[in-house]
């Protein structure tokens, strides 16, 4: 990995009346990456990425892609292209003047133009509808003229401001797919900005997690949802168990975390003192429900541990999976998802007892 | 940092050259009348109102204009008058219009713009020909004049002291009132048309659906909804009415006194430059209320729109 | 789906709205109608019908002074349309695009009182400041200016054509959607590349509607125009007015019919093309949403 990084933001900063959107943003980005800015509304990935394009200014602090500042470049000098939520194609032009713009502007001859468009045409698969207006097209449609226009001038940064945020259901998870393998396909280097994260998950090589201008966690996918850092990484991320608790025993390889109501025998050790006031995360589909109590665990000290027997409160079928919500003698209830593997393996019901356990390898153990 | 210096020349410009524009001529010229109103005319001139004299600055401030103005009980009725005939002109308007505009708005979606189509074509025709028109139709012999007549409908008028005999509709403040809300009726149906057409119909639905009959749903959603319609549609006729010129002249008559043509009279006829300062300064006051609510509600909307 | 209806019952209702429908077109049309038939009007008294005559129409073609009129009236409306339109535009820029500057609300109020100010008002405020004008330049120069005239009916046509303009213009840039130009900017386009390639296109329906609402405007216009004209420069509202003033004319409503026609033709051919184009455009989209999946 060289020395110097692809696309550098240092210390970014962007306050809007005393409001500050941006908060003290560094991160190197590689060559080829596809980087997800992933939070929830005004969390600021938004005015990131505008700042990246150009339409913003940062406060303080410095962007730097392939080692030269952007400072005072406008949005027109940037050697990066945006695809924005919206699409905002031109309704006046058709698809392929739509597409072509961007190349008139840098003044290439005709023919040049008239190829290159014809190349992204069919990268996106519209060669048919170059001649159609936008209006003429359905939004499925006008996304693949949107990200052919972005890609057009063979821009170095790709920017993608939410860019399944406006197809229904269906054709995200079509489009997600596809989207992702063009991008590849082209090698181009991208930034995405999104607010869902099955989006992030699936399209991203690495994701930063975002939260009131911050960044609270970067790192790929799996690493994420596996090993968040913090609460509000794994509450963000997917659903999750959160269980508060007392550090007990902290060995090299198992820590023990006493929840009052139940105990934790974690896998693996952490750096804590003991008495320590933790966090337990667990994940619903790694814990299992039964109506039996479960059989030992294997690597857990005794039955002491990983286990719990409680009451269906609530559960709620999706198809491919159930959820269940235990409820403890203490009042916890204890999300759990369980697959549902074979057709017609539903024994449990409300009211039901049951007992829920998980290995030792299943917790992420949780200091802030 | 050359291109955004640039951009900012760019955007000094596009703000500036229309600021510039309506400072020299919008705001100057008010500045111009506040100063001739309180100076004293010299036969066609009028002095400044800071001389040089004897080493010693001397203003020669005129204020007589104003005190004429407020002493003069002709010059005051004429206030109200104007006032009066505005206010009257506008509920009228609004009386038949908001039912217009409403009936327009929840016609068929493809009659709407056909119906909005024959509001327009007026507002499009000169209003000066229109107006000459109810002359033509109010005078003796003229159709209006003579349904009325025949409908009884000129006693009546007479009775409520509109007009001061039977027969004679024209130059009244009848004729008047009727030119007036007339012209404007298509400025009080448009902001309100397009007000009333953009309200979400769900809301009444949701409304029937929880108890409330039409009438009480019409008073408390969609008066309420409207209100920005009606506040542009008055303001739009009021203002504009206090001030009018051409209807009184045409279709008014020596009852009917209106502050515009007080200001045309004392212009054109008697040459008082300095007074129908004084009269237009008044007058600015006058107004200058119902314009900041209007200018106001204006920056509301548009506000909430961006 | 549940129409709102009122008292009564639903027969009642439709009734009562066409009814009242009904009676507001009959208040709006009976004059221009009047106007109309009696400019075939063959009689001394004018508003008493006594035969058919094409007499009034032949008469206006050796009218001067209206003909005079209506060339002066053609060419300020023209000029104003122009100006308006242009100063119109960057108003609406100035206040649609830039949520801050200086002085700011009294910018936005000195755009939007003309429309409702009286222009008597306006008219002499503006004329004595021209005159003022006249006046110093006289003094120092030796030559006032500006002269009234043509010039000056002008300035006081395109204060309020510009007011009118701003409006309309301002209207269609608050639904433009601004990533269009953020999108062209993003593409490569300069500020003045971005306005001329795309955001004008976008608005070129709203400045036309600004330029004929200022021209219509401006042919109409009588208080501003008797205050800020000058010997030798009457518009042709100036003379049907003095003609009005005098009593009833018949040569008025000659023109009238003349200009009627004229504008009723306008008026229904645009509606017919824009509900053509919308009707067109909206078979397009729902083609696209029904057609094959992406």
């Amino acid at each position: 990995m060289s020395a110097e990084a692809f696309l550098q933001i240092r210390n970014v900063v962007k306050d809007f009346d005393g409001n500050r959107a941006v908060d003290n943003v560094s991160i190197d980005i590689a060559k080829g990456e596809v980087f997800a800015l992933l939070g929830s509304s005004g969390c600021g990935k938004t005015t990131l990425l505008r700042m990246l394009a150009g339409f913003e200014t940062p406060t303080s602090g410095t962007i730097t892609l392939e080692g030269r500042d952007l400072a005072g470049l406008p949005p027109y000098a940037r050697p990066m292209n945006m695809m924005f939520q919206s699409y905002a194609l031109f309704p006046h032009l058709t698809v392929a003047d739509n597409i072509a713009f961007g190349l008139k502007r840098d003044g290439l001859p005709a023919a040049e133009i008239a190829a290159r468009v014809e190349a992204m045409l069919k990268l996106v698969q519209l060669g048919a509808y170059a001649k159609r207006k936008p209006h003429q097209l359905s939004g499925g449609q006008q996304q693949r003229v949107a990200l052919a226009r972005s890609l057009a001038k063979k821009p170095h940064l790709l920017l993608l401001d939410e860019p399944l945020g406006a197809l229904d259901k269906k054709l995200r998870e079509e489009t997600q797919m596809e989207l992702a393998n063009i991008i590849e396909d082209v090698g181009v280097t991208c930034v995405m900005v999104t607010h869902d994260q099955e989006e992030a998950m699936t399209m991203a090589s690495r994701i930063a997690v975002m939260s009131q201008g911050r960044f609270l966690q970067v790192g790929a996918p799996a690493e994420i949802y596996e090993t968040p850092t913090s609460r509000f990484v794994a509450d963000f991320i997917g659903n999750v168990n959160l269980m508060d608790g007392k550090l007990v025993e902290d060995e090299a390889d198992h820590v023990i975390v006493d929840c009052g109501d139940l105990r934790h025998w974690v896998g693996h050790g952490i750096t804590g003192t003991l008495g320590m006031a933790v966090t337990v995360a667990v994940r619903p589909e790694k814990i299992r429900i039964a109506a039996e109590p479960p059989e030992p665990e294997a690597g857990v000290r005794d039955a002491g541990f990983n286990r719990v027997q409680g009451t269906v409160k609530d559960m709620a079928y999706f198809g491919s999976f159930t959820v269940y919500h235990l409820q403890l003698a203490s009042g916890r209830i204890v999300k759990i998802s369980q697959g549902n593997t074979e057709r017609q393996s539903a024994t449990l019901t409300w009211g039901d007892s049951a007992w829920a356990s998980w290995s030792p390898l299943s917790q992420v153990v949780l200091t802030q | 940092m050359s291109a955004l210096r640039r951009w900012l020349a760019g955007r000094a410009a596009v703000v500036g050259i229309p600021y510039v524009w309506l400072a020299v001529f919008f705001l100057l010229p008010f500045l111009v009348v506040a100063k001739i109103s309180v100076s004293e005319m010299e036969t066609t001139t009028f002095k400044d109102i800071v001389a040089w004299k004897d080493g010693a600055i001397a203003f020669s401030l005129n204020f007589g204009n104003y005190l004429l103005l407020v002493q003069d009980s002709l010059y005051f009725s004429t206030f109200v008058s104007s006032l009066k005939y505005a206010a009257v002109t506008t509920l009228l308007c609004l009386t038949i219009g908001y039912p217009f505009a409403y009936f327009m708005a929840r016609a068929r979606a493809t009659l709407q713009p056909a119906l909005l189509m024959l509001v327009m074509l007026p507002f499009w025709t000169s209003f000066l020909l229109r107006v000459y028109a109810w002359k033509a139709l109010l005078t003796e012999h003229g159709l209006v004049a003579e349904a009325i007549e025949a409908l009884g409908l000129d006693r009546a008028l007479a009775a409520l002291g509109l007009v001061p005999g039977a027969g004679q509709l024209m130059n009244t403040p009848f004729s008047l009132v009727l030119g007036m809300t007339y012209t404007y009726l298509p400025f009080m149906i448009l902001p309100l048309y397009s007000n009333l057409a953009k309200m979400d119909l769900r809301l009444l639905e949701a409304a029937s659906d929880l108890g409330a009959t039409a009438w009480t749903a019409f008073w408390k959603i969609t008066v309420p909804l409207s209100r920005a319609g009606i506040v542009a549609g008055a303001m739009l006729v009021f203002i504009p009415c206090v001030g009018e010129y051409v209807i009184p002249e045409l279709l008014g008559g020596p009852q009917t006194q209106m502050i515009g043509r007080t200001l045309w009279d004392e212009f054109f006829s008697n040459n008082d430059w300095p007074m129908a300062c004084a009269v237009a300064v008044t007058m600015v006051l006058l107004v200058i209320v119902p314009v900041a609510v209007f200018s106001r509600y204006q920056a509301e909307v548009q506000e909430r729109r961006t | 789906m549940k129409r709102a209806a009122f008292f009564g019952t639903a027969a009642f209702n439709r009734a009562f709205a066409r009814g009242w429908l009904l009676f507001g077109f009959a208040f709006l049309y009976v004059p221009i109608v009047a106007l109309v038939v009696y400019s075939f009007n063959d009689s001394p008294v004018a508003n008493v019908w006594r035969g058919f005559t094409f007499k009034w129409y032949a008469a206006l073609v050796n009218d001067r002074e209206l003909l005079a009129g209506l060339a002066l009236s053609l060419k300020v409306a023209f000029s104003t349309a122009c100006a308006s339109v242009v100063l119109g535009t960057l108003a609406a820029f100035a206040l649609t695009r830039y949520r801050r500057f200086f002085g700011r609300t009294l910018f936005a109020g000195m755009v939007a009182a003309p429309l409702v100010m009286p222009e008597v008002i306006i008219g002499l405020s503006l004329l004595l400041m021209l005159v003022s004008l006249q006046r110093a330049t006289e003094a120092w120069f030796g030559v006032g200016f500006p002269e009234r005239g043509m010039l000056t009916i002008w300035l006081g046509h395109l204060l309020l054509g510009m007011a009118y303009a701003t409006v309309v213009v301002r209207a269609r840039l608050q639904t433009l959607n601004p990533q269009l130009e953020e999108a062209a900017m993003d593409l490569g386009a300069r500020p003045w590349q971005v306005f001329w390639l795309v955001t004008l296109p976008m608005i070129s329906q709203a400045l036309l509607s600004a330029f004929l609402l200022t021209f219509t405007l401006s042919l109409d216009d009588v208080v501003l125009s008797a205050f800020l004209s000058g010997p030798g420069a009457t518009t042709m509202p100036l003379v049907i007015f003095s003609r009005a003033r005098l009593g009833l004319n018949p040569s008025v409503n000659a023109v009238a019919t003349i200009i009627i026609t004229l504008v009723a033709i306008g008026v229904v051919a645009a509606s017919l093309v824009l509900a053509r184009n919308e009707r067109r455009r909206a078979q397009d989209m729902a083609a696209a949403n029904r057609g094959p999946s992406p």
